[in-house]
């Protein structure tokens, strides 16, 4: 089925895991209409490692059950794992994430009362695989999140950043191409946290699994290789395609300079990333949106519709949002 | 998903929630249980019943005069001891012909007395209505060809009198006239609330002459064999009509008795089923609402399921083969209670019971579907569920 998209590429391109084209998702509210998503267009590619970040209500969440495919666009086109989407049937789908997407959460979603091992075969049981095949391959996979240990540990048994590792076992037991972490570290502590994000780092890299993190944390943002920034619902910011950030109006990126910091690389993967600077690359890129700044002084007027986008970003705590408000407040 | 492994997981849902799974169970249980115990308790009592019409003897023809129906009221009998003995040509064998005069009387022995039914009956009896005796001998050709005033008492009777003493050689009053007590009856029991060991035998003449009629009440004849019983039965008929043009005389058989209270029976016992079955039914709503608790409490699981790979229709069975499997061990247990119910009661009450394989069948299957009936909107219902809105739940 993929083929005739592989030919329609040039060649050298890869084919992409997850392709969004103008994507809208449109909910239907006691009779309202809302608007989720609004036109979004991303591609992930196989091995990218991408932070989703936005304020609440941006569109995030809409947009990572969209590309996990628990839910279909109301208007564009997505391709997962080459399939359209929107010529699925509900069991297709339910197939289509078993076998292309991984999911964490932020609350772990683990079973109760059911073993770390058992909770990591569950993808498993969906792909008819064998009782003893599924505990193989899911204690070789607890092995690799360091929990070998823990095989049969219930989930009340084990520690908050345990029981995310078991999660993300079970994630990747089905070898899929894309893993979507929804705020992966959001209920951890900043030392556990800082483990479970380099473990899926690690993971990242090993396996070559796409990493799609949806995070409220500037410096865990700061440590993907690529960020896309949402708000009211489309992406204003794509550090993979710099310049398609600058085509949106310009009253839709202020008072979120924090946003655009990765936005002067022209080469997201070598600019964070894994470099030796990287745990420090939250007030590097305040620099870089310092510089940005006289633009957003210039338009003072945007400012008041600014301040509620403002408490996200005083929340997420990124040092770079601070840094940057400073001088915004002055001015 | 296989089809093992959404019995697995079933079993293991029904596991994590032991209480809510037995107490789910429990409507099923009592309704199961109740079914197999009053199916038991009605088909107990019809086999007793069966037993003691049996029991009277095999071949059993009874001729009475009126015609034997529902609604007819009692007819005064015209037959006399010379009709029973034109019966007894046409039986062709004295030792088939048993005759009763009946009525109630006071029997009294010393300070003791008891109201009871006397019979009066020929030497025969024993012979036509396999009686047998526990003490002393029965009535005797001579006994009823002089009038002998001689009785044989029912157990009861004879305990009731005599408690303390025995009762061969003694004297008892029946309806003031002194009979002298020959034999005691083997005791027989209840049959239909009737305490069947409350009579007193005593010469078909002494009774006639107790009490002033020359009448005998009925007759019974022993068939030689089971196919010509209905010819024999019409040809006395035809006997009696000939001597008595007026009255109507009927000849019935124990299959003809057994197939009326068998049909009594019968609708009794599916009345008690019935009523049994609807508290089945109550405990299959009650599967239901659990089910759609469940559903509704474990969304997220649901969510979760869904988002590594469930499709619906997997979801749909897990919750189906929940409902499936509460209501089967509650149908299991069910059966299990009623049945050592019902051996309890048979054993330890004068209710009897009798297990019946139909009435298991019927209670196991019927609470196998009422899982199905009553699992399936619930099971819908999770499958149908929508994944992005089932993680967002808390």
């Amino acid at each position: 089925m993929t083929e005739p998209a592989v030919a329609d590429r040039p060649a050298g391109e890869r084919v992409p895991a997850i392709e969004a084209v103008d994507v809208s998702r449109t909910y239907q509210l006691d009779g309202v209409s809302v608007e989720a998503l609004r036109g979004v267009s991303l591609t992930v590619q196989p091995g990218d490692y991408v932070a989703l970040v936005g304020p609440s209500g941006s569109g995030k969440s809409t947009l990572m059950h969209l590309l996990g495919g628990l839910d279909r666009p109301t208007g564009g086109r997505l391709v997962i794992g080459g399939r359209d989407v929107n010529a699925l049937a509900p069991p297709e789908m339910a197939t289509l994430r078993n076998e292309t997407i991984g999911f964490v959460f932020q609350a772990f979603h683990l079973l109760p009362r059911t073993s770390a091992v058992e909770n990591v075969a569950l993808p498993l049981v969906y792909r008819g695989v064998s009782a003893r095949q599924r505990r193989e391959r899911a204690a070789a996979m607890l092995g690799r999140v360091g929990l070998g240990h823990r095989l049969d540990h219930r989930p009340n048994q084990m520690s908050g950043g345990e029981q995310q590792r078991v999660a993300i076992a079970r994630a990747l037991v089905t070898e899929p191409t894309v893993l979507l972490a929804d705020e992966p570290t959001g209920n951890l502590d900043s030392v556990t946290g800082a483990a479970v994000l380099e473990l899926l780092e690690q993971l990242n890299a090993e396996s070559g699994v796409a990493l799609v993190m949806v995070t409220h944390d500037q410096e865990v943002a700061a440590r993907a290789h690529r960020r896309i920034t949402m708000r009211d619902g489309v992406v204003v910011a794509d550090s993979a395609h710099p310049r398609s950030a600058h085509d949106r109006p310009p009253s839709v990126d202020h008072g979120r300079p924090a946003t655009l910091v990765p936005a002067p690389s022209a080469e997201p993967r070598s600019a964070s990333g894994s470099g030796p600077g990287h745990p420090s690359g939250g007030s590097g890129g305040a620099a870089g949106a310092t510089g940005r700044l006289p633009r957003e002084v210039e338009r003072p007027e945007a400012l008041p519709r600014d301040a509620v986008p403002g408490d996200a970003v005083a929340r997420e705590g990124g040092a770079g949002a601070r840094e940057v408000e400073r001088p915004g407040g002055a001015a | 998903m296989r089809v093992a492994e959404a019995w697995r997981v079933a079993l293991d849902a029904l596991r994590a929630n032991r209480l809510r799974s037995a107490l789910t169970m429990l409507g099923v249980i009592i309704g199961v249980a109740s079914v197999v115990l009053l199916v038991a308790i009605g088909t107990g009592t019809k086999q007793k019943v069966e037993q003691q019409v049996e029991g009277l003897g095999s071949n059993l023809l009874l001729v009475v005069p009126g015609r034997i129906e529902v609604g007819n009221a009692p007819v005064v009998s015209p037959l006399t001891l010379k009709d029973v003995d034109a019966v007894t040509r046409v039986v062709g064998d004295p030792d088939r012909v048993a005759v009763t005069v009946a009525s109630g009387a006071t029997a009294r022995a010393g300070a003791r007395s008891d109201f009871t039914t006397v019979q009066g009956v020929l030497e025969t009896t024993p012979a036509v209505f396999t009686r047998s005796l526990a003490r002393g001998r029965y009535l005797t050709g001579t006994d009823v060809d002089t009038s002998r005033r001689v009785a044989v008492l029912g157990d009861s009777v004879a305990h009731a009198l005599f408690p303390d003493r025995d009762p061969l050689g003694q004297q008892v009053a029946l309806a003031g006239v002194r009979f002298r007590v020959i034999g005691v009856f083997a005791p027989l029991g209840q049959s239909l609330g009737v305490d069947r060991d409350d009579e007193v035998h005593v010469p078909v003449t002494a009774a006639q002459r107790l009490w002033g009629t020359q009448r005998v009440d009925g007759i019974a004849v022993k068939a030689p064999d089971r196919e010509r019983i209905d010819e024999l039965g019409e040809r006395i008929v035809a006997e009696l009509n000939r001597r008595h043009p007026d009255t109507e005389f009927s000849a019935v058989t124990q299959q003809q008795i057994l197939g009326v209270l068998g049909d009594i029976l019968g609708v009794l016992t599916g009345v008690l089923a019935a009523i049994a079955g609807i508290s089945l039914l109550v405990g299959g709503v009650g599967v239901s609402n659990i089910m759609l608790v469940s559903v509704r409490e474990r969304t997220r699981e649901i969510g979760l399921r869904k988002a590594v790979g469930a499709r619906p229709r997997d979801i749909g069975v897990q919750f189906l083969l929940e409902a499936v499997l509460l209501t089967t061990i509650g149908g299991l247990t069910g059966m299990a209670l009623g049945v050592g119910t019902a051996l309890l009661v048979d054993a330890l009450s004068p209710i009897p019971a009798a297990i019946t394989w139909w009435s298991l069948a019927l209670a196991f299957g019927v609470s196998a579907v009422v899982g199905i009936v009553f699992g399936v909107v619930p099971a819908q219902r999770a499958g149908r569920l929508d994944p992005v809105v089932a993680l967002r739940t808390e």
